[in-house]
């Protein structure tokens, strides 16, 4: 049977943020056996924050993701192997590199309005034969028409697939729609949307995305990701089944994957806690959410300030180090506030 | 020392007001370098037009005027890209026109002003790596010269998308390999990564740098920190705009670096405010290049000068 939309599954890309990218080699083979066993045709492999993306910015790599993406590529029997690469962070020698091991999709991710610098990779990726699907991220931050401009020159450098990703979860059912509706009027490529669960719309806003002609969804199995996680690829399975769409993979075997593995592998449940929906909220990357909160720990300021002053400085994916630059402001603020404050009572 | 720009895009006619105002890059002294001509390729350019009303040759003939005039000059700065660098290096070499090269051509060695300003002041080409490694090669070498070996270095340089250019978006790659080696290089690291991000937020932000250094086991902290203090005056001498946007601070880990584990990174989070000479003052990025370019451009004239005076 076909499917309606394609599922592309990012557990061992997104779902690297959750765990601080301590992916090791027996994860990555249990994970890819569930995924085959469930029938997904793609998944994506990478550092968090896409090949390259092993640094003090976003976090080292447990396990060099290179050593990683081969084993995947040995294990898999059915999937088609996708790596994220970020301009910027990773390198197009990276995509050489890593099509050699056997990845055949290169999802090349940027800033909402800065499609211009992805030119050089996919034109990379496309000489090497391999699917190129353009990837904008934040895409709350841009207005449809805006989304439409940037997925243009994607499709001109060669994109085969255009995604549009709500990165901080911050998007309503009605803000996908619309998005989606533009794209899809405007584009000649098929059109994605990666959703991101801090508002608690991801399946939801998967599912508008579908109905607005998208014919690719992503998800991540048990939601494990960025921010209050991905939208639950088990999850995705059963509410289009119920919805009468047929997505070609087995929700069950995704059920079994999301409990029996992957759920135990997480060091945190992936809850919309507090700090989570202030990233929807406030439109901030997700990925930023440990990070912040290791700031806050370590510096002793609330993780809440921290997100929102992120989000007053319209931060964009990348800007890690501007959590630490935001961290030591508010020491100095509070410190300044608590002097005012026993000067006034003295 | 008689001087072109060639190149009239925004590095070159910010880096062609410089010269202009006479003073030297310290802008304490008088300059040495004495310009002649901005050159470009397009006779309606802003740039050129500014050039002629300031008194100076404006013409459109790029690269080949630059050899074509080879009496009347002895160095050329060269803001045009990387791919126009490489495929005119070796002319300008050949006509025997020093170039200093603001593009991430790496066709010749690097410097950077801050730190190895006079080691290759005979060199007939000289690189200038990018604006992110001269903002951050200088804060790698001040760690690095606190301990003795410095495994691993990071930069990540965040410019506005206002002042990121054709040229660094089309090339981005370049930026961050030929960043990435100068960490190296010139900053002294055993490993290293450079990052390049781009802000579309409106107003734009200013240039930010962040560097982060890791500290192997037994480093004296307060010997690092004290050194990224003095190399923040250091390099204030010439890009007034640069500065610690907070204390520089010291994490405990464990990282798992590229160069081995380490219990400790320095982090040192930069902002380089521009001199606003011709772009605004939020695009430090730019400042920051055409100010060392000068600076290097200075340091060449000055020892051609003690050179003529010895012999």
């Amino acid at each position: 049977m076909s499917a309606d939309y394609r599922l592309i599954d990012s557990t061992l890309r997104d779902g690297s943020h959750a765990i601080s990218h301590q992916y090791y080699a027996d994860d990555v083979i249990k994970i890819v056996q569930g995924l085959d066993a469930a029938g997904v045709q793609v998944f994506e492999i990478a550092h968090g924050d896409g090949i390259g993306g092993s640094s003090f910015n976003y976090g080292f790599s447990a396990v060099p993701e290179k050593e990683l993406i081969a084993r995947a590529c040995e294990v898999t029997t059915n999937a088609k192997i996708a790596c994220l690469l970020l301009p910027g962070i990773g390198l197009a020698d990276d995509l050489r590199e890593v099509n050699e091991m056997g990845v055949q999709v290169a999802r090349i991710a940027v800033h909402c309005t800065e499609a211009d610098i992805t030119e050089q990779h996919i034109k990379v990726a496309k000489s090497l034969g391999m699917e190129a699907i353009g990837f904008l991220m934040m895409a709350h931050a841009n207005s449809p028409e805006g989304l439409v401009e940037q997925a243009k020159l994607l499709q001109s450098y060669g994109a085969d697939t255009i995604y549009i990703a709500d990165s901080a979860g911050a998007m309503t059912t009605e803000d996908v729609r619309r998005r989606v509706n533009a794209l899809v009027e405007n584009i000649d490529v098929p059109i994605g949307v990666h959703a991101h669960n801090n508002l608690s719309m991801a399946v939801a806003n998967s599912i508008a995305a579908y109905e607005e002609g998208a014919k690719n969804l992503d998800g991540t199995s048990a939601g494990l990701g960025a921010g209050a996680g991905n939208c639950p690829t088990e999850i995705l399975a059963a509410v289009s089944t119920k919805y009468g769409i047929e997505t070609g993979v087995d929700p069950f075997a995704l059920m079994d994957l999301a409990e029996e593995v992957v759920r135990p592998l997480m060091p945190r449940q992936q809850v919309i806690d507090r700090a989570g929906l202030i990233l929807g909220y406030a439109g901030v990357y997700g990925s930023f959410l440990l990070h912040a909160q290791r700031a806050a720990e370590r510096y002793n300021v609330p993780v809440a300030e921290i997100l929102l002053e992120l989000g007053e400085r319209k931060v964009v994916g990348g800007q890690e180090d501007m959590i630490i630059d935001v961290a030591l402001e508010l020491v100095t603020k509070h410190a300044e506030q608590e002097k005012a404050g026993k000067d006034t009572t003295a | 020392m008689r001087c072109a720009i060639l190149g009239s895009g925004n590095i070159g006619t910010d880096l062609m007001m410089k010269l202009m105002k006479g003073t030297d890059a310290s802008g304490s002294g008088v300059t040495p370098l004495e310009l002649v001509a901005l050159v470009g390729i397009d006779p309606q350019s802003d740039g050129l037009a500014r050039a002629r009303r300031l008194g100076i040759e404006g013409p459109h003939e790029g690269p080949d005027w630059i050899v074509d005039h080879a009496d009347d000059i002895d160095m050329v700065f060269d803001a045009t890209s990387a791919y126009v660098h490489v495929a005119h290096a070796e002319r300008y070499k050949e006509a025997g026109i020093v170039a200093v090269d603001l593009t991430p051509a790496a066709v010749g060695p690097k410097v950077i002003a801050a730190v190895n300003l006079t080691e290759h002041l005979d060199a007939p080409n000289i690189n200038m790596v990018t604006c992110g490694g001269q903002a951050t090669t200088p804060m790698v070498y001040a760690i690095r010269r606190a301990i003795d070996l410095l495994p691993y270095a990071e930069m990540v340089s965040t410019v506005s998308s206002r002042s990121a250019g054709p040229g660094t978006r089309q090339n981005i790659d370049e930026f961050t390999k030929t960043t990435s080696t100068a960490l190296r290089e010139i900053g002294g690291a055993q490993t290293s990564k450079a990052i390049i991000i781009l802000n579309p937020a409106e107003p734009p932000i200013m240039m930010r740098n962040t560097v982060f250094g890791g500290l192997p086991e037994g480093t004296d902290h307060d010997a690092v920190i004290e050194s990224i203090y003095a190399m923040e005056k250091d390099v204030q001498k010439y890009v007034p705009g640069y500065r610690l946007k907070n204390p520089p601070v010291i994490e405990e880990g464990p990282y798992l670096t590229p160069g081995g584990e380490v219990p400790h990174r320095a982090v040192v989070l930069l902002e380089v405010e521009g001199a606003g000479d011709y772009l605004p003052p939020y695009a430090g990025n730019l400042d920051i290049m055409t100010a060392a370019a000068q600076r290097i451009g200075e340091a060449i004239a000055h020892h051609k000068a003690d050179q003529k005076a010895g012999a």
